[in-house]
């Protein structure tokens, strides 16, 4: 199948280094206590967090930082085919690892010890780059509930097809087979956090396209710190003096 | 845009509405854009440092050449501590703080409360007054008839008394002023639109209502009490402890006088003109809760109506006002 036509389109008419329309918005969940939902083109996910309050689970409290605890699922209608899912699925396990895992390496946890922190984050709407949106997602939660953090984590997708490397695929692109690589980035730090990979690539094509994901986390970060800037101005003015 | 702007609050304004929220919003920006110089931060911002000797405060972190935030707020300075103000966080306790709270658990010699921290909160047996007003030792006898005092679900105020070795944050209620709270509502609101005042007890004397701004975010809106009353009662209690395990049934049997529909009425008042401000992301304070009442009053606004979309713009353009008095005065 062509997924770049000869004018350099790809199905979706974008260009090949084009990511997809971002939007964000933050303070959707009333009740939690920092939430945001991140749309990616068609994706669309919500992230709630909750904390850092007492731990539930005695055992598991420690006594020198918090505990992270991270609950992916999808929506039953965020995909073509209704499919019931169920809770504690291979995936929807490993992503809630991932995204635990890189949430973890940014929040300064030893701040808050004898405490957890809960993030949960939702698919709503399915297309591909899910992996990525949550991440964002989540970040911008967290940076909501007011968690100290060492840097936004920012997440973006890039792969590889016919020899061409693509930005931030959507479903038809990901399910195409060709490698798929996930990249999630401390943009001030400079630090990669989060390198998945499915399929296989070649050393030096493998860097091209790990370049292009870096790229796609900057522009990723400065679009949520646009957001969050202007959110933060807004909550100040209101409170007044 | 006004929807994105207020969270939590899900409500269809018109289109004269919507215009005037806007406008009036964006007269608050005017008015602060006067006041304060651009010191927002947001996560990982660089944060300009003068001087190497300055002192790194809440919220930043020292990145060997430069001085990052880690929280989303306002750079505060004084004398040499720099440090980030945090907005929309949990509620960061400081010794002396008056604080609403509610028993989650009685515990052995000790209550523990939910307050909005990253732990619960624990009230030790010792560092209250007990009912009788006696000051002696707490005997195992005292032990078990804790549930006299507080059960589950009862809210409490008191006051921080400080951090144990453990780590575990530890309050105090020695004076009749604190203790449980009844006939009344508890409203929950951000932590970063209460300020710390002298005052935090009110007697709104024209409504019989009693007012208290915990520091944690907690709002008590109840009817009044008198402290010396207060006593009386608690005596009752101790003689008659079988009525005593549920808080809300005593509260309504055993008073004389049964808190007036008026009084109730006021007190959903009170609390609606809380809920308003709080939804706009105002400080709440003495001065606006009482002028937002008068404001529903003199309209001759339903209880009820005060949470439609009108009473917001309408709040939002007396709190323009307000704040462009205070500042011509300066």
């Amino acid at each position: 199948m062509e997924f770049v036509n000869p004018e350099g389109l790809r199905l979706d008419g974008r260009r090949p280094m084009e990511m997809r329309q971002l939007r964000a918005e933050i303070g959707v969940v009333s009740r939690a206590d920092g939430s945001a939902s991140f749309e990616m083109g068609n994706t669309k996910v919500i992230a709630a967090v909750y904390g850092p309050r007492e731990v539930q689970n005695r055992s598991q409290q420690m006594n020198d930082q918090a505990l992270v605890r991270c609950e992916y699922s999808m929506a039953n209608f965020s995909t073509g085919d209704r499919r019931r899912k169920t809770k504690g699925d291979r995936r929807s396990t490993e992503i809630s690892l991932v995204i635990r895992q890189t949430m973890e390496a940014c929040i300064l946890t030893n701040l808050m010890p004898r405490s957890q922190i809960d993030i949960y984050v939702q698919v709503l709407q399915a297309d591909g780059g899910t992996r990525s949106a949550c991440i964002n997602a989540a970040t911008l939660a967290l940076a909501d509930a007011g968690i100290p953090m060492r840097d936004l984590v920012t997440s973006c997708s890039a792969g590889y097809l016919n020899s061409t490397p693509l930005l931030d695929l959507n479903y038809l692109e990901d399910s195409a087979g060709g490698a798929d690589v996930t990249v999630g980035i401390l943009p001030k730090l400079d630090r990669v956090t989060l390198l998945q990979m499915d399929a296989k690539l070649p050393m030096d094509i493998f860097e091209n396209v790990m370049q292009l994901a870096v790229e796609g986390c900057k522009a990723v970060d400065s679009y949520i710190r646009e957001i969050l800037l202007e959110n933060t101005k807004t909550l100040e003015i209101h409170r007044g003096v | 845009m006004s929807k994105s702007k207020l969270r939590g609050i899900q409500l269809s304004f018109s289109n004269t509405q919507k215009l005037r929220l806007e406008k009036a919003l964006e007269q608050l920006e005017s008015i602060s854009s006067k006041l304060n110089s651009n010191a927002t931060v947001i996560v990982a911002d660089t944060i300009p440092v003068d001087e190497d000797a300055a002192l790194k405060g809440h919220g930043t972190l020292d990145m060997g050449r430069n001085v990052i935030a880690t929280v989303c707020g306002v750079v505060e300075r004084v004398n040499k501590l720099v440090y980030v103000r945090s907005l929309r966080a949990r509620y960061k306790p400081e010794i002396g703080d008056i604080i609403v709270g509610r028993v989650i658990e009685v515990a052995p010699k000790r209550w523990r409360l939910e307050i909005n921290f990253s732990q619960d909160a624990v009230l030790m047996l010792s560092s209250m007054n007990l009912p009788d007003g006696i000051q002696r030792r707490r005997t195992a006898i005292d032990e078990l008839n804790m549930r006299t005092i507080f059960v589950e679900n009862d809210v409490i105020c008191a006051e921080v008394r400080g951090f144990q070795n453990d780590g575990s944050l530890h309050l105090q209620a020695r004076s009749q002023k604190y203790g449980k709270l009844e006939n009344g509502k508890l409203l929950k609101i951000p932590p970063y639109l209460v300020k710390r005042r002298k005052q935090h007890f009110h007697h709104l004397d024209q409504y019989g209502v009693d007012l208290i701004f915990g520091c944690n975010g907690f709002i008590w809106v109840g009817e009044h009490v008198d402290v010396k009353d207060a006593m009386v009662e608690d005596q009752v209690n101790k003689s008659d402890p079988q009525n005593t395990d549920s808080a809300f049934l005593q509260g309504s049997s055993e008073e004389p006088t049964s808190t007036s529909l008026e009084i109730r009425r006021y007190i959903c008042r009170i609390a609606n003109a809380i809920t308003v401000f709080a939804a706009l992301g105002f400080m709440v304070n003495l001065e606006a809760v009482t002028e937002t009442v008068t404001l529903s009053l003199s309209l001759n606004l339903g209880v009820h109506e005060m949470l439609e979309a009108e009473f917001h713009v309408q709040v939002a353009e007396q709190e323009v006002e307000r704040r462009s008095k205070s500042t011509r005065r300066k």
